[in-house]
């Protein structure tokens, strides 16, 4: 009996997780499908799930207007670069926050937190004429720049709470043994801290690879990544569904792919500490 | 020996000469297909001026807007070329952030130009801007529906007799809608549309002195037929559609009348894209005996910042886009019906034109019939038809915009909308100091 119970409660959990992952992922099979559409079959009504005419011609056509690789590669140096000099100052940081935390660390973590509450359009103007009189307009360092700090405070939050679950006294026997700050969270923590730091490292770059808000308005035709090769598809005057389908496949492929060999990694991250 | 090094010194010295003088221009455009036409044709003005490259940044509109704002308003410098609306240029123009565009050449002909186009890019005798393109906005319609109903749509039709065949024409069990019309919040979504509509009604945004009339009788009767007509003629869920979805619903046959851009009539007249296009009839945007109409009048135009450093060559560009050598090789390369509309005399009098084009007579009627300087039946202190040309205006028209189309979802009555945009319009216009 319990053994029918608990097969009736895997079926239903199965069927459950399978319908929420493909609620999830239809936005995506769908864009990906209509990208393979003419323009008329990507409005037509009702819409044609996989019987129609099958075409590239949608991807040849974005190809030949804009360069999807110089776009591809900026985003690759912004978000992995912004990534990992983030990761470089927030692991002390955090490693502070966790083990050596002060009277006011609380606050501190609910400032660097709050800093993400402000809505970006509010400082759009003085970063605007810092990035301006510093010659950062539509460069790659610029945008490295940008993110690195608009990511710090999730970075931080991220490897604190990972921190957190160490023991301490690992930390402090390694140090018994002579092991100084370097060795300690080089030798140490660091090889203890692989998966949430891994998952900390992969969730950066997708929020890094998704950031609409300041790669537009900072790049130009230089430092333009994936987020405004889409922009440059979308059109209120004109049914350009199809293309714009092809562009946004291309965008997100490779993230998607990514997130697809690492989801194991980011997974195991995600829930480091969550069970004790 | 001698000879060679003369050779590879005056090689070197040419090469030099052209990397000093090459001059790259970025070029910031919106994505349609106008200007991705103008980008593939670039090539063509690169051979003729290898000394100046292009860089392109193609986004979309609101995406556009947005950071070529940031841009000029900050003298961030990142473009030489600006693709902006007639919006724009007044206030620009007025604020000398834009260069003058007087010169563009001898034989850059300023006087082919639309005279309605050309008024609204003119601000104190000075051109700021050049029209790549230009529309107005007019009524597509069935012409197979409309005769099965034993209807004759007339040139100049007026509301009533719109607002009649759209309740004749509608057969929502067949899923066919006499009128589509915007309800999708915006002030270039829905309030384009209604903005228009209330000039031919007498409405005005603004008094001389002004203060908001969302409170008078022309803006109660515009409103109030609006949503009766939505009501009974309309598509269901009509307050989310903007240009695209009447779009996508007039080309799948779902659409008796559509009143929008005049530059929808190469979509929905296309086989490849629209199943009615050989159905499809055109007239003027309707009136009330008012002496106005209810069309718009837009441009794309390319102006040059006053920041750029590159001017001349920026300027050089602008001529070759916007010249009429520029629409012949269009129609040379692609036809003639692909040809940017609504900016030159000359088009319109051109047989060719108007044979591949049958919408072109209604085009320029519609856009000769509208006039930024005097777009209303009451004297107005803005320019623009479907637009105030003040800075506060995209703000002010998307929060009215949005409050209309609650209306339109039935969230509110037709008189608390009214009030409702009354009341925020004041607030905002007294905050910005217009009324004391």
């Amino acid at each position: 009996m319990a053994r029918a119970v608990s097969t009736r409660r895997k079926l239903v959990v199965t069927v459950v997780a399978w319908t929420v992952g493909l609620l999830i992922f239809f936005p995506i099979l769908w864009t990906a499908l209509t990208s393979f559409k003419t323009e008329a079959e990507a409005i037509a009504s009702p819409p044609s799930f996989l019987a129609f005419d099958w075409t590239l011609a949608n991807y040849a056509e974005v190809q030949s207007r804009s360069d999807y690789f110089r776009h591809f590669l900026n985003s690759v140096i912004i978000s992995v670069g912004s990534t990992l000099i983030g990761l470089l100052v927030a692991v002390p940081a955090a490693w502070s926050m966790a083990f050596v935390p002060g009277r006011r660390t609380k606050d501190v973590l609910m400032w660097m937190l709050s800093t993400k509450m402000l809505p970006p359009v509010g400082v759009l103007i003085p970063i605007y004429l810092l990035f301006r009189d510093a010659g950062l307009l539509d460069s790659r360092i610029g945008l490295v720049i940008v993110l690195t700090l608009i990511n710090l405070p999730i970075i931080v939050w991220m490897l604190f709470t990972y921190f957190r679950e160490i023991p301490a006294e690992i930390l402090e026997a390694a140090r018994m043994d002579g092991a100084d700050f370097k060795s300690e969270i080089l030798h140490v923590l660091l090889p203890m801290a692989v998966p949430g730091i891994a998952s900390t490292l992969l969730l950066n770059v997708i929020l890094a690879w998704n950031e609409a808000f300041w790669t537009l308005n900072l790049s130009a035709s230089q430092s333009a990544p994936l987020t405004a090769f889409i922009a440059g598809y979308s059109s209120p005057e004109g049914l350009f569904y199809a293309k714009l389908s092809a562009a946004s496949t291309m965008a997100v492929a490779p993230i998607l792919i990514l997130g697809w060999f690492s989801q194991k990694q980011l997974v195991r991250g995600l829930t480091f500490g969550a069970v004790k | 020996m001698r000879s060679a090094l003369s050779l590879t010194g005056a090689a070197v010295a040419a090469l030099l000469g052209t990397s000093v003088h090459a001059e790259t221009i970025s070029i910031a455009t919106v994505n349609n297909g106008d200007m991705i036409r103008m980008q593939k044709l670039a090539g063509h003005f690169t051979a003729a001026h290898p000394d100046i490259t292009l860089n392109w940044v193609t986004l979309e509109e609101n995406v556009l807007r947005q950071r070529v704002t940031t841009d000029i308003a900050t003298k961030g410098g990142q473009y030489d070329v600006m693709t902006i609306g007639t919006y724009e240029v007044p206030i620009w123009g007025a604020k000398k952030w834009l260069l003058s565009l007087d010169k563009l050449g001898p034989t850059y002909d300023a006087d082919d130009l639309l005279p309605s186009i050309r008024s609204g890019l003119t601000i104190d005798g000075t051109l700021y801007a050049a029209p790549f393109y230009g529309e107005s906005s007019m009524v597509m319609y069935r012409k197979d529906l409309f005769e099965k109903a034993g209807l004759t749509m007339p040139e100049a039709p007026s509301w009533s007799f719109i607002a009649d065949a759209a309740r004749k024409i509608t057969d929502k069990s067949k899923e066919i809608y006499g009128i589509c019309l915007r309800g999708k919040a915006g002030w270039g979504e829905n309030m384009a549309f209604l903005s228009a509509m209330a000039n031919s009604y007498g409405a005005r945004w603004f008094d001389m002195g002004w203060k908001p009339q969302f409170n008078t009788d022309p803006w109660k009767q515009t409103i109030t037929t609006y949503l009766g007509l939505m009501k009974d003629a309309g598509p269901p869920g009509a307050s989310s559609n903007g240009f695209n979805e009447n779009l996508a619903l007039f080309q799948t046959g779902k659409c008796g009348m559509w009143i929008d851009a005049t530059v929808a009539a190469s979509f929905v007249t296309n086989p490849a894209e629209s199943k009615v296009a050989d159905k499809v009839g055109f007239a003027l945007a309707p009136d009330n005996g008012l002496g106005k109409r209810s069309n718009w009048l837009w441009a794309w135009t390319l102006a040059v910042p006053a920041g750029s450093k590159k001017a001349e060559a920026a300027k050089t560009f602008i001529a070759w886009a916007t010249s009429k050598e520029y629409i012949a090789l269009v129609a040379k390369e692609e036809g003639w019906a692909n040809v940017p509309p609504g900016t030159r005399s000359s088009l319109y009098a051109n047989p060719q034109y108007q044979q591949a084009a049958p919408f072109a007579q209604m085009t320029l009627k519609s856009i000769q019939a509208a006039d930024p300087k005097h777009p209303t039946v009451e004297e107005v202190p803005y320019t623009g038809v479907q637009y105030a040309a003040i800075p506060e205006f995209q703000g002010i028209g998307t929060a009215v915009g949005q409050v209309f189309s609650a209306a339109l979802a039935g969230q509110m009555t037709a008189e608390q909308a009214l009030q409702s945009a009354q009341a925020l319009t004041t607030r905002e216009m007294t905050k910005a100091g217009y009324i004391k």
